[in-house]
């Protein structure tokens, strides 16, 4: 221990350069000789010159904050403390200007999401709000699909139609909007899927194609590209193009989990996140999974397509208007005319009359 | 100025501060920020561009401008994927630097320091407080003799060594794991 002690001793005040030439010459001669003493030597020189940095690192933070502290008097730098609601005041001066730019990078963020695995390592992710994909298609559930589908193989395979079989990671809503095999979903729910499939209440799987991809508008447009898929000719709702109204009842069908659900609620605000005014905020009951499915009206009009809600509010839902449906189509510029139904047979029918006329066109989308 | 930096003077600091730290907090509050993050962020880009004025080899090819709010920048986008908050991509004008490698130094460095701190933690009193005063406060030792009560500075000094061993012990035992 002493001769430790003396060793440190030696090389600390070599590196301060306290020693004679003499003792210079000595030790590192000593060092040169004793490999065992110049790797101590090396290591507490490493040591010491952390601790140096850090002595410098702790001098410096010290200027740094009386520097910071000073400029804060001045008024320079802003006060520390700032209560909360000073700071939202603050925040949305700040931010008034760019908040419709914000408000629609929100919107671009929160589709993004969907590509599941991808997106989440990203982080990327605006987390007041949540893109109603039901990625979390565990093993547990594709376990049971499995064995439900051999299941079905095995006795009934003559009657079923050919499924596509695949694997898959999320799940969400979308419905036709052309008999000719045009589906409307969330452009957040297919971004990055490599194979999309389509499944109707009745349980037929079709193989489908992303057409466009609007992540601003959080729109896609998907073609069924199987041929198996027989053309429809009177879907029974329409996609009016004005505006309704704050109250109006409203009610969705979606597939939160492998059977449709319905659900039903009210037009809460004429816009959208932040003030998006490409979207509205609906209150209903929804879940992931509700993702791209229609919002409809007592009339039977969709005036909407459900894209996300709100994490820390309950019931807080945006829906696209159905406006955007109409530009989505435009700018497709699509070979085969997409047309939209002009015909509403839905209107003044019960609701469970009008579930019963709908529910075969509302699909479920989901893929890998 | 940037020697006046590296040689810690308040006055370089504060030149630095005024001329710099308005287009960082306009850039952080900009995007998704609070002016305490900018506040954070500069001191962390200040703690940056010491650390490379202290290097041998230093030299810096832009304007302290530019080299600030690059690294700003990187600290910036790193602290929100961290806290898993969005990053628009905007503010993209400005001209930047790559500057990861600095960055990747500097956390380097900090996570070297939280070790030493640790370890000095975990060597309770009074080592730790004569190792403060004398590596890190840079005290003479006939001060600490005095200060601590020892009666003479060789005391002082040979008290001292063996609480060095100690530090380096615990210090170096955490250091070789993390390696």
């Amino acid at each position: 221990m002493m001769n430790n002690t003396l060793i440190l001793d030696a090389i600390e005040r070599y590196r301060n350069g306290e020693m004679s030439p003499q003792e210079i010459t000595l030790f590192e001669e000593l060092r040169k000789n004793n490999p065992e003493i110049d790797q101590l030597a090396a290591e507490h020189n490493f040591f010491l010159s952390e601790l140096d940095k850090l002595s410098d690192l702790k001098a410096f933070r010290h200027n740094l904050n009386e520097v910071e502290s000073k400029l804060a008097n001045e008024g320079i730098i802003s006060h520390k403390k700032e209560s909360r609601k000073a700071k939202m005041i603050y925040l949305w001066n700040r931010y008034r200007r760019t908040i419709a730019v914000a408000a629609s990078i929100a919107g671009i963020v929160s589709i993004s999401t969907v590509t599941i695995v991808s997106t989440y390592s990203e982080k990327k992710k605006v987390d007041v709000i949540t893109p109603l994909v039901d990625t979390k298609l565990n093993q547990f559930e594709n376990k049971l699909k499995q064995i439900e589908t051999k299941l079905n193989d095995a006795s009934v395979a003559a009657k079923q139609p050919v499924k596509p079989k695949l694997e898959a990671n999320f799940r969400a809503t979308g419905f036709l909007m052309d008999g000719n095999g045009y589906i409307i979903t969330n452009a957040h729910v297919i971004t990055d899927a490599r194979n999309i499939i389509v499944e109707n209440k009745k349980g037929e799987q079709f193989f489908a194609k992303a057409l466009y991809v609007d992540k601003v508008t959080d729109l896609a447009i998907l073609k069924i590209s199987d041929t198996s898929f027989r053309k429809v000719t009177n879907l029974p709702y329409t996609f009016p193009k004005s505006p309704t109204e704050l109250g109006e009842h409203i009610f969705t069908l979606g597939y939160p989990r492998e059977e449709i659900v319905y659900g039903e609620g009210y037009l809460s605000a004429k816009s959208g996140y932040s003030g998006d005014t490409t979207s509205y905020q609906i209150s209903i009951s929804v879940n992931p999974g509700n993702s791209g499915g229609p919002v409809i009206n007592k009339n039977g009009e969709i005036i909407g397509v459900i894209s996300s809600k709100e994490t820390n509010a309950d019931g807080v839902v945006f829906a696209i208007k159905s406006k955007n449906i109409y530009n989505a189509i435009k700018e497709l510029k699509n070979d085969e005319p997409i047309k939209l139904p002009s015909v509403n047979s839905l209107k003044g029918l019960d609701r469970v009359t009008q579930i019963q006329k709908l529910e075969d066109f509302v699909y479920m989308v989901k893929g890998n | 100025m940037l020697e006046g930096l590296a040689a810690n003077e308040t006055d370089a600091i504060e030149t630095i501060y005024r001329e710099n730290y308005g287009m960082i907090q306009a850039f952080i509050v900009k995007n998704n920020g609070y002016p305490e993050d900018a506040r954070d962020i500069f001191q962390e880009a200040m703690i940056v561009l010491f650390e490379k004025t202290k290097l041998n080899s230093f030299v810096l090819s832009c304007q302290i401008k530019t080299y600030l709010y690059s690294v700003c920048r990187r600290l910036w986008l790193k602290r929100l994927q961290q806290q898993n908050r969005y990053f628009p991509d905007v503010e993209m004008l400005k001209e930047t630097v790559p500057v990861e490698n600095e960055i990747e130094a500097h956390e380097k460095q900090a996570a070297d320091f939280n070790l030493l701190e640790e370890a000095l933690g975990k060597i309770g009193e009074p080592c730790k407080s004569i190792l403060e005063a004398y590596y890190i406060q840079k005290k003479s030792m006939p001060d600490i003799a005095a200060a601590f009560g020892y009666t003479n500075a060789d005391n002082a000094k040979t008290q001292k060594y063996k609480c060095l061993l100690r530090l380096k012990k615990i210090f170096f035992a955490q250091y070789k794991n993390g390696e």
